[in-house]
């Protein structure tokens, strides 16, 4: 790489060509604070709080956006610096709603670390007027409160830019400007399809997932309640971020340990049903292409995406998947065919599913999830609500032991392991449909070509002699193009993969919020992702038919993939919605 | 100032539609067009509603939060259709020291219409604006266009009375 010699606080330092003064000053582990520079997505450069001194500048510069240039002088912590950031985190403050005691993002807050880092404590400053602004939840998954918000626009950013959606916007201007949606619409009456990539987006309490803890500790207090938990596949390689550890530490064991340690009845692997869902659609899959179905088939287990496709893309969701997702069809299962065996009426059992996506909170209501007269699924929580569960509940996570999911759904393949990062659901189902057409097993388990967090990915196989030619998406923004290319004949595909989230579900928006210092510099998707596919080349069963609780289930319950009973409790179906609802 | 919604009914005909989808042809392809498409929306109806807007997002790929977003940024375009009487508040210092702020009220208060809205049968509309150089005459307000200058509270009831009978 090509390198350039810049001066930081005196001293010499190498700097990648090309790099902006932000990348030079990190390169020479020399902190500059940012607020609103969203690396690629947002880089307005106009909040004003990476200011930095250059030699021969007539002015401040903002160190995220300017170019660092052979030989340039930079100083980042001289008296001008730091009265220019303090009067800008002056500013946004006396706008600010300050009461951290009780907010969601105390001690995880870019702002309020950087009025710590830069004592900004007088309270006389603040005074003055401020807006009031009502906090909007009309939505099942997302709460916002402008009181909190400074305007750093990521989340505007992070809906348009990463998922090319753009139901959020500024609103109005000068001290009335608010970030809203058109015609101070509710959320609920505008096209969101609930990713949640705006609350990960967020530096502040301004944005959050709607809490559901509450009735799980209800549930959990009533003797009457027979109270499960399922976590889902990308749980393990996130939750530790909650509790201070590296992204990308597997925590399965004391993820485990610790919902055994809330007082669950139950505590149950999403891996088993990541399974179910890859035996049910392998067998559309084949299906379809042999009797001449609707294709390319598209995967159904992310509702944010299941969203999208109905209000931006209503003509493909005959190609939908009708597999209900992992954490519906854990629900189905447990409420029949499981709490049959153990003398429960499914009125009295209360599932609760671990997640990594606000979206699924909208799922669990929709018309065709609840296959035995009762939701599936009684409450959906985010890895977020889980780690602060954990917290309240006194339970130091770091120190616990590694503990095992309880029998009967005990164990989960590989393939199911992996169905929390881009193309693992695709490379799961390839697994087993290969081995389905061909009849004997697999050579290689590995389908390298699908796997990373690239946005498209393409790649043909062949299964026995039929050819399958896939695509995977992750990122509504990402699906589009993948849509667009089917719509117009440039793509010929039969299978395809979207998740709604950029990288998949490691990345989800109720994955825990790291904040931009780290987001910026650290490729979180990978380390996550690298999490799922290591633990998967350990396991033993790495291929979801060979899973014994699946057989066990099918043998004992279901019958056949796609067989009446399958259908009727593993399948669902969809709605073409109008983007525009007023 | 934070602009207000319509609750007027939206009138559009099909002609306007047909102009202002031509208008969206010519610019479709031209980068940063979306502020002369508004402006020659708004030419075209008067106002910019929800249904306006959904056309132009729809004919120019853009999003309807980011074209509302533009609207409210700049002062210029306009929510709510003018009133068949349209009545003018100046907001500018001289007349506002000058109990501007009052008689705005008053009239408010009397038409049942808020400042920057417009009544739901579309007759009446009510603006707070700024400095119109007539300061010698503060406080004023203008109605269709007519000066009202010198005005008293009392004044005002008076003056509303005139518009009331009239087929405006
Ligand atoms: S958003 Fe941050 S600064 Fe504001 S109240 Fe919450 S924790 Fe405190
Ligand atoms: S949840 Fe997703 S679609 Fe909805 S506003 Fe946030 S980023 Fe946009
Ligand atoms: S809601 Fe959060 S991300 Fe969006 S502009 Fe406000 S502070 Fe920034
Ligand atoms: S201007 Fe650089 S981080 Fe906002
Ligand atoms: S201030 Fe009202 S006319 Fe100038």
């Amino acid at each position: 790489m090509e390198k350039i010699n810049v001066k930081i606080n005196g001293r010499d330092y190498g700097a990648a060509k090309n790099s902006t003064i932000l990348e030079a000053c990190r390169e020479a582990s020399v902190e500059v604070p940012t607020l609103c520079y969203m690396k690629g997505v947002n880089e307005p450069g106009s909040c004003r709080i990476c200011l930095v001194e250059v030699k021969g500048a007539r002015s401040l510069v903002a160190a995220c956006v300017a170019p660092a240039n052979e030989g340039m002088e930079i100083f980042t912590n001289t008296k001008a610096v730091q009265k220019a950031r303090k009067i800008n985190l002056e500013l946004i403050l006396s706008d600010h709603k300050k009461d951290c005691l009780s907010c969601i993002r105390n001690q995880n807050c870019e702002l309020q670390k950087m009025c710590k880092d830069f004592s900004v404590d007088d309270e006389n400053y603040f005074k003055g007027d401020r807006n009031e602004y009502k906090t909007e939840g009309s939505t099942e998954y997302l709460v916002r409160d402008n009181n909190k918000c400074i305007l750093c626009r990521r989340c505007v950013a992070a809906c348009e830019k990463l998922q090319d959606i753009s139901v959020i916007g500024a609103n109005d201007r000068g001290f009335s400007t608010h970030i809203g949606c058109a015609f101070e619409m509710d959320l609920s009456d505008v096209a969101c399809v609930g990713c949640g990539q705006c609350i990960v987006a967020c530096p502040t309490g301004a944005l959050s997932e709607k809490d559901d803890t509450r009735q799980i500790w209800e549930a959990i207090e009533d003797p009457s309640k027979h109270v499960v938990v399922c976590a889902a596949p990308s749980i393990r390689a996130t939750l530790g971020e909650c509790f201070g550890m590296e992204p990308g530490s597997f925590v399965e064991g004391k993820m485990v340990a610790a919902l055994k340690r809330l007082g669950f009845d139950g505590v149950y692997d999403m891996n088993m049903t990541a399974d179910l869902t890859i035996m049910e659609e392998a067998n559309e899959l084949i299906d379809r292409i042999k009797n001449n179905g609707r294709l390319p088939l598209i995967t159904s287990c992310s509702p944010g995406w299941i969203q999208y496709c109905e209000y931006y893309y209503p003509e493909f969701t005959e190609n939908l998947s009708t597999c209900k997702s992992p954490q519906q069809m854990f629900g189905a299962v447990y409420k029949s065919y499981y709490a049959k065996k153990k003398n429960l009426d499914p009125k009295d059992v209360f599932v609760v599913s671990v997640i990594p996506c606000t979206a699924k909170k909208f799922e669990i209501a929709r018309d065709g999830q609840s296959a035995n007269g009762v939701r599936d699924v009684d409450a959906a929580v985010t890895t977020r609500e889980l780690g602060r569960m954990i917290t309240k509940a006194g339970i130091n996570f770091n120190n616990l032991p590694d503990e095992k999911f309880d029998s009967p759904i005990e164990t989960g393949s590989g393939a199911g392991m992996i169905f929390g990062a881009t193309g693992g659901v695709m490379e799961a189902a390839l697994r087993t449909a290969a081995e389905t057409i061909m009849g004997e097993p697999l050579e290689k388990l590995d389908f390298e070509e699908v796997r990373g967090i690239e946005g498209v990915k393409k790649a043909a196989y062949k299964l026995g002699d039929l050819e399958v030619k896939v695509a995977v998406a992750s990122g509504t923004a990402n699906a589009k193009k993948i849509l667009e290319a089917v719509k117009s004949g440039e793509l010929d595909v039969q299978f395809v993969e979207i998740m709604g989230c950029p990288g998949g579900c490691i990345n989800g928006g109720g994955q825990p919020v790291q904040p931009m210092s780290v987001r910026n510099f650290t490729d979180l998707k990978t380390a996550r992702s690298k999490a799922l596919y290591d633990a998967d080349a350990k396991l033993k069963v790495r291929k979801s038919h060979e899973n014994p609780v699946i057989k066990e289930l099918y043998d004992n319950y279901l019958g056949e993939p796609g067989g009446e009973k399958a259908h009727h409790l593993l399948h669902t179906h969809y709605t073409k919605r109008n983007k525009y609802k007023k | 100032m934070k602009k207000k919604m319509t609750t007027v009914t939206f009138k559009g005909t099909p002609e306007q539609e047909a102009q202002l989808i031509q208008v969206i042809g010519e610019y479709k392809n031209t980068k940063g067009a979306l502020m002369p498409v508004l402006q020659k929306a708004q030419a075209i109806y008067g106002y910019l509603p929800l249904e306006v807007q959904k056309i132009v997002a729809e004919g120019m790929d853009v999003s309807l939060a980011e074209i509302y977003g533009v609207i409210t940024f700049y002062s210029q375009f306009l929510l709510n259709p003018k009133g068949d009487v349209a009545i003018d508040v100046c907001m500018g210092t001289a007349c506002y020291v000058r109990g501007a702020g009052d008689i705005l009220d008053k009239i408010s208060g009397s038409l049942g219409v808020k400042s920057g809205e417009t009544s739901d049968d579309g007759r009446y509309s009510l603006e707070g604006v700024r400095c119109i150089g007539a300061c010698g005459l503060a406080p004023v307000i203008t109605i269709n266009g007519s000066v009202y200058g010198r005005l008293k509270l009392g004044e005002v009831d008076k003056i509303l009375d005139k518009y009331k009978e009239k087929n405006i």
